[in-house]
């Protein structure tokens, strides 16, 4: 489970934003998570809950903003969201294809008191 | 209640470990490749016969981290310069190797005393895509008892790979594998990639195998 390292780093990056902007809580992290990234945001909560304990994180709700797939054709430079998993060129068919997005792990911003 | 915008990659402390590797390779003028595959694709055995061809030409250092590893793991061991296992079995965090744990391995191997590092990373096609390790090569094993789909069903592994290894080609009698529709789904996500076809029971294309790891280390160095 690499959602664990992934936590990890979550808490620590929210925890020293929030004693920057010198809050007293952390009450909302907005993350994006690309649809590629291979990251189960249940898996996250999950062990945010167990990491953030006794922190000012802790009861902090995870917001997730999940990023879509985005594929560009290197024929015909169409860029578009593939909707099932065979990919492909909606315009020319094409299987010549460079992942632009869906791969976006970060904190967006977070809401604090 | 106040907003504060951030902006920053959750993946940034694993880039950053990963380039101090790196950046130790380096001054040690080692060459690194991670090895991936899901499990039992024959990591360890390529590892063997790659360590068979070239151990009288580079001194070979390895990195153990796949848990599920066989009786040919102790081979690894007698083979090659040196080797640093990592157990990953006791962890939580056991689905990839990351850049942290190879920053420690490091630290155990004789630096001076090898030319080339093959990393064996843990079984698993999803995970590993995530986390560079400080590497200088990403190698992708693909079996053919595990279908030619594997590039459609895991695309971000197969788009950042450097080569690409089709091993067990000896059961190509035996299974439906359509080499050139997997060739085809493989090069469409990445142009750039090397592609090998190989037997690590047999020994068939480890010789193409072994010469593109030897060209790829003289272009770094
Ligand atoms: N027939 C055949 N078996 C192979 C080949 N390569 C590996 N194996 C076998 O596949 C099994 C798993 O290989 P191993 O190298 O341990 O895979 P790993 O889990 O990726 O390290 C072992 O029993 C190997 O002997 C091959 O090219 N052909
Ligand atoms: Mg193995
Ligand atoms: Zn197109």
């Amino acid at each position: 489970m690499h959602e664990l390292g992934i936590t990890e780093n979550i808490v620590n990056i929210a925890l020293d934003k929030a004693k920057e902007a010198q809050a007293g809580k952390i009450v909302k992290i907005n993350l994006v998570v690309g649809e590629l990234a291979g990251f189960v945001p249940h898996c996250i909560e999950f062990y945010f809950d167990f990491l953030s304990k006794d922190s000012i994180a802790e009861g902090a709700i995870l917001n997730f903003e999940l990023a879509p797939a985005q594929l560009r054709c290197r024929n015909c430079s169409t860029v578009f969201c593939p909707q099932d998993t065979t990919w492909a060129c909606p315009k020319c068919q094409s299987q010549s294809l460079e992942i632009t997005g869906g791969r976006e792990l970060y904190i967006e911003s977070m809401e604090v008191e | 209640m106040k907003k504060i915008e951030i902006v920053q990659n959750i993946l940034e402390a694993n880039e950053f470990i990963a380039a101090q590797n790196q950046r130790l390779l380096d001054k040690h003028k080692i060459f690194a490749i991670n090895i991936m595959s899901s499990p039992g694709a024959g990591k360890t055995s390529l590892i063997l016969q790659t360590i068979a061809r070239l151990k009288d030409k580079l001194r070979i250092g390895v990195i153990e981290g796949d848990v599920a590893s066989t009786l040919d793991a102790e081979k690894v061991k007698v083979e090659a310069t040196a080797v640093a296992q990592i157990n990953t079995r006791n962890m939580l965090e056991s689905c990839s190797l990351n850049a942290n744990m190879v920053s420690h391995a490091l630290q155990s191997l004789p630096l001076e005393d090898i030319d080339l590092l093959l990393i064996e990373n843990v079984g698993n096609l999803i995970c590993p895509s995530e986390f560079v390790l400080g590497e200088h090569k990403r190698v992708v094993i693909s079996s053919l008892p595990e279908g030619d789909d594997k590039p459609v069903k895991y695309p971000m592994i197969f788009a950042d790979a450097d080569a690409v290894v089709i091993n067990k080609i000896d059961f190509l009698p035996y299974v439906d594998f359509d080499i050139a529709a997997f060739q085809k789904a493989l090069q469409g996500l990445n142009p750039e990639v090397k592609i090998f076809q190989v037997s690590c029971k047999t020994g068939v294309g480890i010789e193409n195998w072994c010469s593109w790891l030897l060209s790829a280390l003289k272009a770094n160095s």
